[in-house]
């Protein structure tokens, strides 16, 4: 059983390998062929998976290790693989929604010429993401994390003709830099505190080392997750993001790499539970930026933008979940599946909208869209009602739990984040209202198609389908093919029961307990208290949604809007805080150090070349091409060398 | 008085009571272990028939006859050192060979199988005839048409329009060859001398021996004889001031001196052990006549002068083989007979390599002249390995031979591609000329540029492993400083390596640039040995670090 594991990443790797390599030949199949291996590796996980339902809770967890790494002295890296109950569940999210996404991606991806190539990354982003969550060590989760990140940057920069997405894959991997400094650092940190990387040493000793050490350790590896999972500060990526095809928005920016962070905070849990200010920081970033992404969302005219706010806030919820320990961290695990499967079904949504509307992204010139696309408009309201938390959805079960979850934390801390939980609860239900009826509903606002190089134009939709409209028409929208419209019903079914399979019994609890443990919050209000104010915000976020939407006509040019509607449509000025603070501040760092450079570096090391050579002009004079003084030389060198032994001998 | 007496009785009370008591004996014939010499025995014979092939073959069918007795009797020569290596005489069975004139152990081995190697490598560039345009006709090679000749003279010209080319160069090599393997196993100190005088001799008529510049190549050859005629002279001044203190010429016998550890002590012995400034001063006068083989400062100003006079297949090979042969020699003596006075010679040793280190590295920088670039980057080198020499532990031993065989192979490829880079007047051995060479000869210039970077100890070449092995021995028995200076001057010696790379590869070509000739496979063979030897003992040196390892054991 255990050597399944490795083939569970060497297939999508084999099959990035074969795709990237293979040259034109594998164009034809290539995209089957990527598609199939990672069903392969989702077959590997669910065999793994029956295995390990058949074996006692206690025992479920499988080591193996494959070969020895790096091994240097006292520094041992191996590649060990470990496989538990949370390693499993993120194995079948990732296989699971990745091979659903791969079959989407035939059809949508189905008339650019370097679909083989696309298919090659999504495989290696595949390869990679299960390398991150079944490794038995910090280094090689930290091999798989690069992985996920240069995937990631080339799945955005896959269009890489236009420069926006050009930019914007630089931007996310500039911005993860940042990010995997920090877990590069607190890896060090591990190995100088603990003498290895291995998680079961690391986290079973974690209680031995001092409270300082742990925390700079936890808030390293909370930057680390800050910058995968775009959170506060390092969340200015994840917009630009969507310049990527929308496949990828919804496999790597919406389901699975960008949760990566919570996976992290989750598994390094003994280290945060040593280290409370750690911990602090933790809920801290994840309630602001659950605040921070539904506020972008609201503002966002782009549909894949107020997806990607909604993801935003929506991990910030997951994060505020681990942050608050064993009373969280199944909730925050749970949260994070029953959103990879609405997120991603969400976006799929959002690509088929998109595929039928000649790549318009601009919500105000969508409306009326139920009535074309009967499947879509299903699959995106069954995802729409779940991340609401529409009762009985997946959504309501998660959602409901973290909030609760927020508020038995306790104290003054505990209200003031079961607040900001509901207030996020409410503004998700605005914001998510609003995408819904700007897109199916009211009056038909739709323009001519946009011309191919507008920025946001997403060159896969340029000639799809019959390809009768171009530029300057008026789309005719129109349902998506099948390979596209099935994995966006599977996906909507998971947005509608798993939250339910997940609850029913606390079957999700007792799944994931062994690992992350639990342990029920001492909550100052009651959970029936809890669910009736999700309600209560929920049906306030929609009507006011109705109210500005729904019963007015939606203006196609949008208003100018508040101080406030402004800074959102700007991300609330994150690029510009960034640029003032970080970019001017290296700009003046940058200059300081190469003047630094110029005059005393050079200054050094000039001077010590022109002081080398006027020494080697003047040795070399002696070297007069007389042999008498050459003999002279070496008669006056071996009286010293006499001389200079028997001094050795005197003293 | 009763001192003159003492010294009497050594010269005469036992000898002559011996010879007295044995009167009817005759002198025993000595026991010669032939089979074990039989690498030195091989090129001696294979030099002996070269001279009769000189003397009885017409000239038109010399240089072919020549060229194949060398070859052949180098090979047979390495074949025999790989035998006898084979047969444990490295290891186990290593002993004192020749009535204790000559050791059979592993780093006599190691270093002939290298010497002999470098010797192959070399005959094939001695051989090399397709550089120099031909001369009425005939293929010419390096050497001058007749060395007697008054250069520029009648008798130069009739013999350049005779066709006739020097193949005595090949028996001068083979007499060269033979010397040097003597050289680092010998075991006492007169055939020390005898192979120091073998190997050198030959060496000064080659320098003499260029074809081109000839003025310059007999002042070489001029200054070389004089200055190596002095050095030995102190040299044999030491030898017999160390048998005025010691009583015996062998190593073992001097070393057992030097510990006190004798069985028998005569008074004579007792009384000139009790004056060590014998054994010193005589230790020291040896010191210096190998010094100034390996070309250690202060002992160096002869190297720039010879490299850059002498033809450039023989300053290849000289840079090669007689650095490995005199540093053998050096270790034997440093680790066999003075090891008793390291306390001594070591301080005074680690002067010699710090300045040797720095002379080496900081002169190089304002040369113009590749060999003479050449010559003071293989002082800078010798000031490395005596680095390791100095370490005293077996380590030392094993890093000083595995730097031997790559620094060796190193030298040969790059006076190999010296060589090949002419103008008119021959080789252009200016580097002013070099500019742009890589713009118009890319394969040349980047050979050329791999051996430059060998030379600079850069990573995954065969210089930085040896440079390392040799800098982790000395700082591991205390050499710390040693180190440092080491790898200052190492910083200081990559900046003209890389001076060169750059003007190869970044400067405008100069219009009135050499060309590159093209090389017979002999040229190409060795330069590709070279590189080879180069990059293999870089990317993959632990094997023959082993092997140096395994053969780090003096026989005493």
């Amino acid at each position: 059983m255990e050597n399944l594991i490795g083939l569970l990443v060497l297939a999508p790797l084999l099959g990035a390998g074969i795709l990237l390599c293979g040259g034109r030949a594998l164009d034809r199949v290539g995209h089957w062929l990527g598609t199939l291996l990672a069903a392969v590796s989702f077959a590997l996980g669910a065999v793994l998976f029956a295995d390990m339902l058949g074996r006692d809770a206690e025992d479920r967890a499988l080591d193996v290790t494959v070969f020895q790494w790096v091994p240097v002295g006292g520094f041992r890296a191996d590649v060990g693989f470990h496989l538990d109950q949370l390693s499993m569940t993120f194995v079948l999210l990732i296989t699971g929604v990745g091979t659903l996404i791969h079959l989407y991606s035939v059809g949508y991806m189905e008339h650019d010429e370097r679909r083989r190539r696309f298919f090659g990354y999504l495989n290696l982003f595949l390869a990679a993401m299960l390398l991150l969550v079944v490794a038995d060590n910090y280094l090689l989760l930290y091999v798989g994390w690069e992985g996920v990140g240069l995937a990631s940057y080339l799945l955005i920069g896959f269009w890489q003709h236009k420069p926006s997405a050009a930019t914007a894959a630089k931007k996310a991997f500039l911005v993860n830099r940042v990010g995997d400094v920090g877990l590069s650092i607190a890896i060090m940190l591990m190995f100088t505190t603990f003498g290895t990387f291995a998680f079961d040493p690391v986290l079973g000793d974690a209680d031995r080392a001092g409270e300082g050490k742990l925390t700079a350790i936890g808030l390293m590896l909370l930057l680390a997750a800050c910058g995968k999972s775009a959170q506060v500060p390092l969340q200015s990526w994840l917009g630009d993001a969507m310049e990527g095809p929308t496949p990828v928005s919804a496999l790597i920016h919406a389901a699975t790499m960008v949760t990566a962070g919570v996976y992290l905070i989750t598994r390094s849990g003994a280290i945060f539970e040593g280290a409370p200010d750690a911990q602090l920081a933790v809920v801290t970033v994840g309630a602001v930026t659950l605040l921070f992404g539904a506020i972008v969302g609201c503002a966002k005219d782009d549909i894949k933008k107020a997806l990607a706010g909604s993801t935003m806030s929506q991990i910030g919820y997951m994060v505020l979940a681990a942050g608050l320990g064993p009373i969280g961290y199944v909730f925050a695990i749970m949260h994070l599946v029953t959103h990879g499967f609405f997120k991603a079904g969400l976006f799929l949504g959002a690509g088929s909208v998109m595929h039928g509307m000649n790549d318009e992204v601009d919500m105000r010139r969508y409306g009326g869209l139920w009535r074309y696309m009967p499947v879509t408009f299903v699959t995106f309201g069954l995802g729409y009602l779940a991340i609401i938390g529409f009762p009985g959805l997946s959504g309501f079960f998660s959602k409901d739990k973290i909030i609760e979850a927020a508020f038995a934390k306790g104290g003054t801390e505990g209200w003031i984040l079961g607040g900001t939980a509901l207030l996020g609860a409410a503004i998700t239900a605005y914001y998510m209202t609003r995408v819904m009826i700007m897109t199916f509903f009211g009056e038909k606002r739709w323009a001519p198609a946009p011309s191919p190089d507008r920025p946001s134009a997403e060159p896969a939709a340029e000639k799809h389908g019959d390809g009768t409209h171009g530029a300057g028409e008026l789309p005719h929208p129109h349902e998506s093919p099948k390979s596209m419209t099935i994995p966006m019903i599977l996906l909507a079914v998971g947005s509608v029961f798993a939250g339910g399979l997940f609850t029913l019994n606390d079957t999700f609890l007792k799944w994931l307990e062994p690992v992350t443990g639990h342990e029920e919050g001492d909550s100052p209000v009651s959970a029936l208290t809890v669910t009736g104010a999700t309600m209560a915000v929920l049906v306030v976020g929609v009507a006011l949604a109705w109210a500005q939407y729904g019963r007015k006509p939606v203006p196609v040019t949008p208003p100018r809007g508040s101080l406030l509607t402004r800074a959102a449509r700007r991300d609330l000025l994150q690029d510009d805080f960034n640029h003032i603070v970080l970019v001017r501040g290296g700009e003046q760092l940058t200059r300081g150090l190469e003047a630094i450079d110029r005059t005393v570096v050079d200054g050094a090391v000039n001077g010590t070349a022109v002081t080398v050579g006027g020494l080697s002009g003047r040795m070399r004079r002696l070297q007069n091409g007389y042999a008498r003084s050459y003999a002279v030389s070496m008669f006056g060198g071996a009286a010293v060398l006499i001389a200079a032994t028997l001094l050795m001998r005197a003293v | 008085m009763s001192r003159a007496a003492a010294v009497h009785s050594l010269w005469t009370d036992s000898s002559v009571s011996a010879v007295l008591a044995d009167a009817p004996r005759k002198i025993p014939a000595p026991h010669i272990e032939y089979a074990q010499l039989s690498p030195v025995l091989i090129v001696l014979g294979a030099a002996v028939v070269a001279v009769l092939a000189e003397a009885f073959l017409p000239r038109r069918s010399r240089h072919l006859a020549q060229v194949a007795i060398t070859v052949v009797g180098l090979a047979a020569a390495f074949a025999a050192v790989v035998a006898l290596a084979a047969k444990g005489y490295a290891t186990g069975k290593a002993h004192v060979a020749a009535m204790g004139a000559v050791a059979v152990d592993g780093p006599a081995l190691f270093l002939q199988g290298t010497i002999l190697l470098v010797a192959l490598v070399a005959a094939l560039g001695f051989a090399e005839r397709r550089l120099d345009p031909a001369a009425h006709g005939r293929p010419v090679d390096s050497f001058a048409a007749q060395g007697a000749a008054v250069p520029g003279g009648d008798a130069e010209q009739e013999a350049v329009k005779a066709g006739w080319t020097t193949s005595e160069v090949f028996p001068l090599l083979l007499f060269a060859v033979a010397g040097m393997l003597v050289f680092p196993a010998a075991d006492d100190l007169l055939t020390l001398f005898v192979a120091l005088e073998v190997f050198s001799l030959p060496l000064y008529v080659l320098c003499a021996l260029a074809r081109r510049k000839r003025l310059l190549s007999q002042e070489a050859a001029v200054k070389y004889f004089l200055l190596g005629a002095f050095s030995s002279a102190i040299l044999l001044f030491g030898v017999a001031l160390l048998y005025g203190y010691a009583g015996t010429v062998t190593y073992s016998g001097i070393a057992d001196v030097v510990n006190g550890t004798v069985r028998t002590v005569s008074p004579a012995l007792a009384s000139s052990t009790g004056n060590d400034a014998l054994l010193l001063i005589g230790g020291a006068m040896v010191l210096m006549g190998l010094l100034f083989k390996v070309g250690a400062a202060p002992f160096h100003m002869w190297t720039p002068d010879v490299y850059q006079g002498a033809p450039t297949p023989v300053t290849g090979f000289m840079a090669a083989a007689t650095k490995v042969a005199a540093f053998g020699a050096l270790l034997r003596l440093l680790y066999v007979v003075l090891p008793g006075l390291r306390w001594d010679w070591r301080p005074v040793m680690w002067g010699v390599a710090i300045l040797t280190m720095l002379v080496g590295a900081i002169v190089a920088i304002t040369q113009t002249d590749v060999k003479r670039l050449l010559a003071y980057s293989s002082i800078a080198h010798a000031g490395f390995i005596l680095a390791g020499v100095i370490a005293i532990s077996p380590d030392g031993v094993s890093s000083v031979l595995f730097y031997l065989a790559a620094y060796s192979f190193v030298t040969l490829g790059a006076f190999a591609v010296v060589t090949l880079v002419r103008d008119a007047g021959g080789e252009a051995t200016q580097l002013s000329k070099w500019a742009g060479l890589g713009r118009r000869s890319p394969l040349v210039a980047a050979v050329f540029a791999v051996f430059l970077l060998a030379f600079a100890g850069i990573p995954l070449t065969s210089g930085f492993a040896g440079k390392f092995a040799v800098f982790k021995a000395a700082a591991a028995s205390g050499g710390a400083p040693l180190v440092i200076v080491g790898v200052v001057s190492s910083a200081i010696a990559a900046f003209f390596y890389v001076r060169v790379i750059v003007l190869m590869f970044f400067n405008e070509p100069r219009a009135d640039g050499p060309t590159v000739a093209v090389p017979s496979p002999l040229t190409s063979v060795a330069i590709g040995v070279g590189v080879v030897v180069t990059l293999v003992l870089g990317v993959a040196p632990q094997y023959f670090l082993d092997l140096a390892g395994d053969a780090g054991v003096f026989v005493r």
